[in-house]
């Protein structure tokens, strides 16, 4: 009877060993393709930051500090680190604020939802290469399709016009308006992120607290500021990480519609780099802005990560 | 009273009309353009007094014939389609095992590890693409689909790991145990059990790794220069537009084309991969 339940302990002991070898082996593979393939670029990238190597070069002679040093004193540098968090930050906010409206719009029952879904996701679907090539043609110093519109309203074009008398607005032109164009793309591209997000904490919402909440003869912004939104606060820990990640490590809106032009006003983090790095062939400066993304990311996702999962201990 | 509650509902459907009207438009005008000018002529395009949103000429097919018979387009669309089916294949070879052992076989550090590898999808290509150039160059890879063939599935297979833990965590343990008392081993059990419960996270994961990839500029755009390697993805912006030289009626053909297919598919999976995002906060 003893020698039974060892047995018995025994077998189901080398079965787990077994799984847990298993385990090990099935899990194998994708870990070492994704540490080989990351993990040898990442370190590279931190060697190259420090050293002087460029395209054409077979040598990477160490300069220590020197790369980050020369950033920093840059005042191109500065101003892409400037656009870099006011693209991102502006982004977000009007993200989560359109995206809880437009949620809360789709929850509402009306007819041709599954065309309107399909439209409405289409500029997070849509490669975002392609898309913003559509918004270059919006955007056109001549023929934009906007400025035709405005023109049309009366808006612009005429001496005395609200929007000016020139006949066009110029929007990747000068001044101000690039940087708000460009702001304009990022929300219109990661805007059906956000709110398919929200909409997914909107519906978890039970919906006995809802109609209790009702009962209890609460109003509109009353539901919605504290029964829905504290509710739904994990929810919008994510939609802010995803939001803040897309944008921030984005470099597709600008390439496409400025080149961080004009006179490098509207690069970012990701465009600054790759026109240093691969356009400008060197590589150990443009590998030093991007590792300049790496905290930023890194600290975001932490803190944002302890928030969301601190909520169900 | 009662006329109050009507006026009131008639208002309330007034104001959702018109919200989503607004939000609709905003989203989808881009490419309603796209749509109209690819058909558009020249002369019609060209002339800043002519509605931009209509056609003042009568329509024409010449973007398009300009688009397949002089472009490479029919090329790259090709090569991202190859680049995307190779991609689902090495992401669900490497996905499969990973996400079942996650979910079955390692306890309670599955979780952990399966959050860990998650991460790794956060860490953008924008990040690593320089040294990672130097690296598909090392390999004999540059200028070539085979380097993208390798290097999308560094953020395919995170993404897709984590969908497809959530998709075998949803199916009841019961139902290996019965086929392994019924005489599967471990290995038989999985096969003749579990994956045909899983197909629908299969597919989902089939659509994230071809969407995922078809969509990726900043690997294809530093990897490939030669451009009947190039995916559609980047073809469609560099190979189009050659310095002012802007062949609009084609590149925004173009652009809407290759993008439409990509959308529907992701738009049939949307929840899936929304649901993946917010399993983060569970």
């Amino acid at each position: 009877m003893a020698t039974g339940v060892l047995e018995k302990y025994g077998a189901r002991q080398r079965l787990l060993d077994s799984d847990r070898l298993l385990a090990a082996i099935l899990i194998a593979p994708a870990i070492i393709y994704i540490v080989a393939l990351m993990g040898v670029p990442f370190v590279l990238s931190i060697y190259y930051s420090l050293s002087d190597v460029t395209t054409g070069g077979t040598d990477a002679p160490f300069v220590g500090l020197a790369n980050f040093r020369a950033l920093i004193g840059d005042p191109t540098f500065l101003q892409t680190l400037y656009n870099t968090f006011l693209v991102s930050g502006m982004t977000l906010l009007i993200v989560l604020v359109l995206g809880t409206i437009q949620a809360e719009l789709l929850l509402r029952s009306f007819r041709g939802k599954w065309l309107v879904r399909f439209l409405i996701l289409l500029p997070w679907t849509a490669p975002v290469s392609l898309s913003v090539i559509g918004w270059l043609w919006m955007f056109d110093s001549i023929f934009s399709p906007i400025d035709w519109s405005l023109r049309q309203a009366g808006l612009l074009g005429h001496p005395g016009a609200l929007l000016g008398p020139a006949t066009n607005l110029y929007w990747l032109g000068s001044g101000g308006l690039p940087m708000a164009s460009i702001i304009l793309v990022n929300v219109w591209r990661i805007l059906p992120l956000g709110t398919v997000i929200v909409l997914a904490g909107l519906n978890s919402i039970p919906r006995e607290v809802q109609e209790q909440a009702l009962v209890d003869g609460a109003g509109y912004f009353r539901r919605l500021f504290q029964v829905n939104l504290p509710m739904m606060l994990p929810i919008f820990g994510i939609a802010v990480l995803f939001t803040f990640v897309f944008t921030f490590a984005d470099m597709v809106v600008i390439y496409i519609l400025t080149r961080g032009g004009p006179a490098n006003s509207t690069h970012v983090l990701t465009t600054l780099a790759f026109f240093t790095g691969v356009q400008g062939g060197s590589l150990g400066q443009g590998a030093a802005i991007a590792l300049f993304m790496f905290p930023v990311l890194a600290a975001l996702s932490a803190i944002i990560l302890m928030l969301i999962r601190r909520r169900e201990v | 009273m009662e006329d109050r509650t009507r006026v009131k509902q008639a208002g309330w459907r007034a104001a959702t009309y018109a919200g989503i009207g607004l939000f609709t438009l905003f989203s989808a005008m881009p490419f309603y353009v796209m749509l109209i000018t690819a058909f558009k002529r020249e002369s019609d395009l060209y002339d800043p007094q002519n509605n931009p949103f209509w056609f003042t000429e009568p329509p024409t097919m010449a973007n398009l014939d300009l688009l397949f018979g002089n472009t490479k387009f029919l090329t790259w669309l090709f090569n991202s389609f190859l680049i995307g089916a190779l991609v689902v294949v090495i992401t669900l070879v490497l996905v499969i095992p990973a996400a079942y052992s996650l979910a079955r076989l390692a306890g309670r550090w599955g979780e952990t590890l399966g959050i860990g590898i998650f991460l790794t999808y956060l860490v953008p290509p924008t990040l690593l693409f320089l040294p990672f150039a130097k690296v598909m160059a090392a390999l004999g890879l540059q200028n070539s689909v085979w380097a993208l063939i390798v290097a999308y599935p560094t953020f395919t297979v995170p993404f897709c790991t984590w969908l497809m833990l959530g998709f075998f965590k949803a199916i009841p343990r019961d139902i290996e145990e019965q086929a392994m008392i019924d005489g599967y081993g471990r290995l038989g059990a999985f096969i003749h059990a579990v994956l045909p419960l899983a197909i629908p996270g299969i597919l989902t994961v089939i659509v994230f790794a071809f969407t995922l990839s078809t969509s990726e500029f900043i690997y294809a755009l530093a990897f490939v220069q030669n451009s009947v390697e190039k995916t559609v993805s980047i073809g469609v912006p560099t190979e189009l537009v050659r310095g002012d030289v802007f062949r609009w009626g084609s590149l925004l053909a173009g652009a809407l084309l290759a993008s439409i297919p990509v959308s529907i598919l992701y738009t049939l999976f949307i929840d899936q991969f929304v649901a993946g995002l917010t399993a983060l906060a569970k």
